[in-house]
C-alpha cells in the first residue's frame, strides 16, 4: 500500500479549528465561525485532492496509507495510529466534509443570533474531526476513537441548549442509549484480538480465512449491536427522535447526514466478517428490515416536522443496513443509498430549519400550511428533497433505493420475497409520510398562529440548501451512471458469482412507483381533499395513538431495562450500606465501645494503677507457671 | 541455715510492701512500702547469690540500692512540692490527670 503525508491535515485542520475556537474563548466571537467554516472547507478540498490523485492511480495502487505515530508497543502486540484511504473512505471523506462545510455555512446564518454560536462551531469542528477520524483508522481501535469522538460531539450538540432540561435530558438519552453501541463494539474488539491477534482491517482480513465461524459470528454480532447504537436501528432506536433537541443544523448533519451513517460504515468495513458469519448477516438484514418499517410507521403519526424527518432517517438507514446484510451484492448500493440520503435528507433538515427559523421555531407542522408562496425557495428544496426521497425518477433516490429493492428480491428464496415486499411496502409507507409532511407545511391553508409571520430565510441559509437539492436531483444518476460506484468500490469487496434474478429492474421500478403512488394518493385524500386540524385530534385509533408514541418503544425500554435496572441500583445501594460500610462502620464502633467501656480503668487514682500493675504481675507469674509446670 | 528461709522472709517483705502500696492513702507511707519490695527483691539477690556462688547477684543488690536513693530523692522531692501547694500528702487526692 502506498503511504503519503497528507492524510493527517484531512483531521488536523477541523481539530484546530475546534480547539482554538474552544481556547481563544469570547475573543474569537466575532470571527470564529468564519474560521470554523474555512478550516472545514480546506479539509473539502484536501479530500477533493486526494480524489483527484487516487483517480489518477490503478485500482490496485489506490488505497494509501499514513503511519501516526506508535500507539501501543506492548511485546509482539503492537498498534499504530495509523491512517488509512481508500475507495470507500473517499466517499465518506467528501460527503463529511462537503456536506458539512454546507452546513457551516447554514449555521452562520442560523446561528447568529445565538450568543454561544463560537460554542457551537467548536462542536461542529469537533464532530468533523472526529468523524473523518472514524473513517480513516486503519483498525479497529483507531476508529473505535473516532467512534466515541462523534459520540461525545453528538452529546455536546443535541445538548447545545442544554438550559432547557427536557433537552439536556435528551443528550443524556443519546449518550446512554450509545453507550451500549460502544460496549458491542469494544467487546467485538476484544474477541477479534483474542481469537485472531490483531485488530487492523488488513490483520483481520487476512486471519478471517482461518478463524472459526463462532468466533467470527461473535465478533459479527457484537458490531452489529455498535452499529444499530449508532445508527439508531432497532431495538437501540430511541434516541434518534430525541436528539431532534439539538439545533437543526446538527440534525441536518449529525442525526442525518453522516453520524447515524456510522453503522453503516461499519458494517461495510467489516464485510470480510460479515461474509464470512452468514447467520450475523442474517442478524443484521433483520434488524434494517425491523427498522425500516419501525422508523416508517413512526414517521406516519408524529406533527413535530424534525421527528417526522428523524423517523423518515431510521427509515432510510433501515434500508442501509439491509443493503449492507446482502452481503458483496448490497454493500455498494447501501453506500450509494448513503449518499444519495446524506444529501436529501439534510437538504430537507435544512429545509426544515428554514421553516422553522421563519415561524419562530414553531416544529408542529399543524401550525404550519401554505408556506409555499411565502418560502418559494425553502419550498422548491425541500420538493426535490421530497421528490428524491420518494424515488421518482429520475431523482437520486430512485436510482438507490430502487437498487436496494432490486437487490432485496433477488437475493433468492423465500428470504428474498419478505425482504423485497418489505422495502416495498416501506417505499410506499416513505412516500405517504413524505406526502403528508409536504402538504401540512406548504399546501392548504395557513394554521398560523398570531404573531407568526412567515419569511424567506437569507441567502447564507438557501445557498446550501440549494446545492444540497441539486446534489438530491443529480446524484443518483451521476453514481449509477455506467455502474459508477459499483465499480469504484469494487475491490474492496469479494466478488460474487452470478445471483438469480427474480424480477427484472423494470418490474421492480415499476413496483416501487406503484407504491409509491399509493402512499402519495392516501396522503393526498387525507390531508389535501380533508381539512387538517391545527390541534392534533385526540380520539384516534389505537394505531395512531402506539404510532404517536413511537410504538411504545420508550415504554418498553422504561418497563424492561430502566426500572429494574433502578430496582437493582437500589438493592445494590442498600446492600453497600448494610453491608460493606456496616463492616467498616462496626470495626469503627467496636473501637469506640471497647476504648469507652476500658476507659472507667483510667480512674487517675495512684493506688489503682498500682492494684493493676500488681495484679498483672500475679497474673503473668501465674502463666508463667502454668506454662512452665 | 536454710537458704530458704531467707526467700520466705523476701517473700512475707514483698506481700507487705505491695499491700501497704495498694492500701495505704499516705504518700511517704506508700513510698517507704515501696522501699521495702525494693529491699525485699535485694534480699531474694543476695540469697540466690549466696545459693549458686557467684557474685552476680551481690552486684546487681548493689545496683538496685543506688537505684533506690535516686529514686528516695527524686520521690521525696515530689512529696514535699505536692504537701507544700496542697497541704495534704493523700496520693487520692493527687488524681487530676484522669482529666
Amino acid at each position: 500500500m502506498m503511504t503519503s503525508s497528507s492524510l493527517v491535515y484531512l483531521i488536523a485542520l477541523p481539530l484546530s479549528g475546534s480547539a482554538i475556537l474552544l481556547l481563544s474563548g469570547r475573543r474569537s466571537d466575532k470571527w470564529g465561525h468564519l474560521l470554523a467554516t474555512a478550516l472545514s472547507a480546506s479539509s473539502f478540498f484536501v479530500g477533493l485532492y486526494q480524489l483527484s490523485l487516487m483517480l489518477g492511480r490503478s485500482n490496485s495502487q489506490r488505497p494509501i496509507s499514513q503511519k501516526l505515530f506508535e500507539w501501543i508497543s506492548v511485546g509482539t502486540f503492537n498498534i499504530d495510529a495509523g491512517l488509512m484511504l481508500d475507495q470507500l473512505s473517499i466517499c465518506f471523506v467528501l460527503l463529511i466534509t462537503g456536506v458539512g462545510t454546507l452546513i457551516h455555512i447554514y449555521s452562520i446564518s442560523y446561528m447568529a443570533h445565538d450568543p454561544d454560536r463560537r460554542r457551537f462551531f467548536a462542536f461542529l469542528n469537533l464532530f468533523i474531526a472526529a468523524m473523518l477520524l472514524l473513517v480513516l483508522g486503519d483498525s479497529y481501535l483507531n476508529l473505535y476513537v473516532g467512534w466515541e469522538g462523534v459520540g461525545l460531539a453528538s452529546y455536546l450538540l443535541i445538548g447545545f441548549w442544554n438550559q432547557k432540561p427536557a433537552y439536556a435530558t435528551a443528550s443524556k438519552k443519546a449518550f446512554v442509549m450509545n453507550r451500549i453501541g460502544d460496549m458491542g463494539l469494544s467487546f467485538a474488539i476484544m474477541i477479534a484480538f483474542a481469537t485472531m491477534g490483531t485488530v487492523s482491517f488488513s490483520g483481520i482480513k487476512e486471519a478471517a480465512d482461518h478463524t472459526s465461524t463462532g468466533a467470527l459470528t461473535a465478533v459479527g454480532i457484537m458490531l452489529l449491536v455498535a452499529a444499530a447504537g449508532k445508527s439508531a436501528q432497532f431495538p437501540l432506536q430511541a434516541w434518534l427522535g430525541d436528539a431532534m433537541a439539538g439545533p437543526t443544523p446538527v440534525s441536518a448533519l449529525i442525526h442525518a447526514a453522516t453520524m447515524v451513517t456510522a453503522g453503516v460504515y461499519l458494517i461495510t468495513r467489516s464485510n470480510f466478517i460479515f461474509d464470512a458469519a452468514p447467520t450475523a448477516q442474517l442478524l443484521v438484514v433483520i434488524v434494517g428490515a425491523i427498522t425500516l418499517m419501525f422508523g416508517a410507521l413512526i414517521g406516519t403519526a408524529k406533527d413535530d416536522i424534525k421527528k417526522a424527518l428523524a423517523a423518515s432517517t431510521m427509515s432510510q438507514i433501515g434500508y442501509m443496513i439491509l443493503a449492507a446484510g446482502l452481503g458483496p451484492v448490497g454493500y455498494a448500493f447501501a453506500i450509494m443509498h448513503l449518499l444519495t440520503h446524506g444529501f436529501f435528507k439534510a437538504g430537507m433538515f435544512l429545509g426544515a430549519g428554514s421553516v422553522m427559523h421563519g415561524m419562530n421555531d414553531e416544529v408542529n407542522m399543524r401550525k404550519y400550511g401554505a408556506l409555499r408562496k411565502f418560502m418559494p425557495i425553502t419550498f422548491a428544496t425541500f420538493g426535490l428533497g421530497y421528490l428524491a426521497i420518494l424515488g421518482v425518477p429520475p431523482f437520486a433516490g430512485f436510482y438507490s433505493k430502487d437498487m436496494i429493492i432490486e437487490t432485496a428480491f433477488n437475493s433468492g428464496g423465500v428470504k428474498g420475497i419478505i425482504l423485497g415486499c418489505v422495502t416495498l411496502l416501506g417505499a410506499g409507507i416513505t412516500a405517504f409520510y413524505m406526502t403528508r409532511v409536504m402538504i401540512l407545511t406548504f399546501t392548504g391553508t395557513s394554521r398560523w398562529d398570531e404573531e407568526a409571520h412567515p419569511h424567506e430565510s437569507p441567502w447564507l441559509m438557501w445557498l446550501p440548501m440549494a446545492i444540497l437539492a441539486i446534489g438530491s436531483v443529480t446524484s443518483g444518476y451521476l453514481l449509477s451512471h455506467g455502474d459508477a460506484l459499483v465499480n469504484w468500490l469494487s475491490p474492496l469487496f469479494e466478488s460474487h458469482g452470478e445471483h438469480s434474478e427474480l424480477l427484472s429492474p423494470m418490474v421492480v421500478s415499476g413496483l416501487a412507483l406503484l407504491m409509491v403512488a399509493i402512499g402519495v394518493a392516501f396522503a393526498f385524500i387525507k390531508y389535501s381533499l380533508n381539512e387538517v386540524d391545527a390541534v392534533a385530534p385526540a380520539d384516534v385509533s389505537i394505531f395512531t395513538t402506539i404510532a404517536r408514541q413511537d410504538l411504545m418503544q420508550d415504554r418498553f425500554n422504561e418497563a424492561v431495562f430502566m426500572r429494574p435496572g433502578q430496582a437493582l441500583t437500589s438493592v445494590l445501594v442498600k446492600t453497600d450500606e448494610a453491608v460493606i460500610d456496616g463492616a467498616v462502620r462496626g470495626v469503627g464502633r467496636a473501637a469506640l465501645g471497647s476504648g469507652a467501656s476500658l476507659r472507667g480503668i483510667q480512674n487517675g487514682f495512684v493506688r489503682s494503677y498500682a492494684a493493676l500493675i500488681l495484679i498483672g504481675a500475679l497474673a503473668l507469674v501465674a502463666a508463667i507457671w502454668v506454662v512452665t509446670q | 541455715m536454710n537458704a530458704a528461709n531467707y526467700l520466705y522472709l523476701s517473700a512475707m517483705l514483698f506481700t507487705i510492701g505491695a499491700v501497704g502500696v495498694v492500701v495505704r492513702r499516705n504518700a511517704i507511707v506508700v513510698f517507704m512500702c515501696v522501699e521495702l519490695m525494693l529491699n525485699a527483691a535485694n534480699l531474694s539477690f543476695v540469697t540466690f547469690s549466696r545459693i549458686n556462688g557467684d557474685l552476680n547477684g551481690q552486684v546487681i543488690a548493689f545496683f538496685t540500692m543506688v537505684v533506690a536513693a535516686c529514686e528516695v530523692v527524686v520521690g521525696l522531692a515530689i512529696i514535699v512540692t505536692i504537701y507544700r501547694s496542697r497541704r495534704s500528702a493523700s496520693v487520692d487526692d493527687a488524681s487530676l490527670l484522669k482529666r
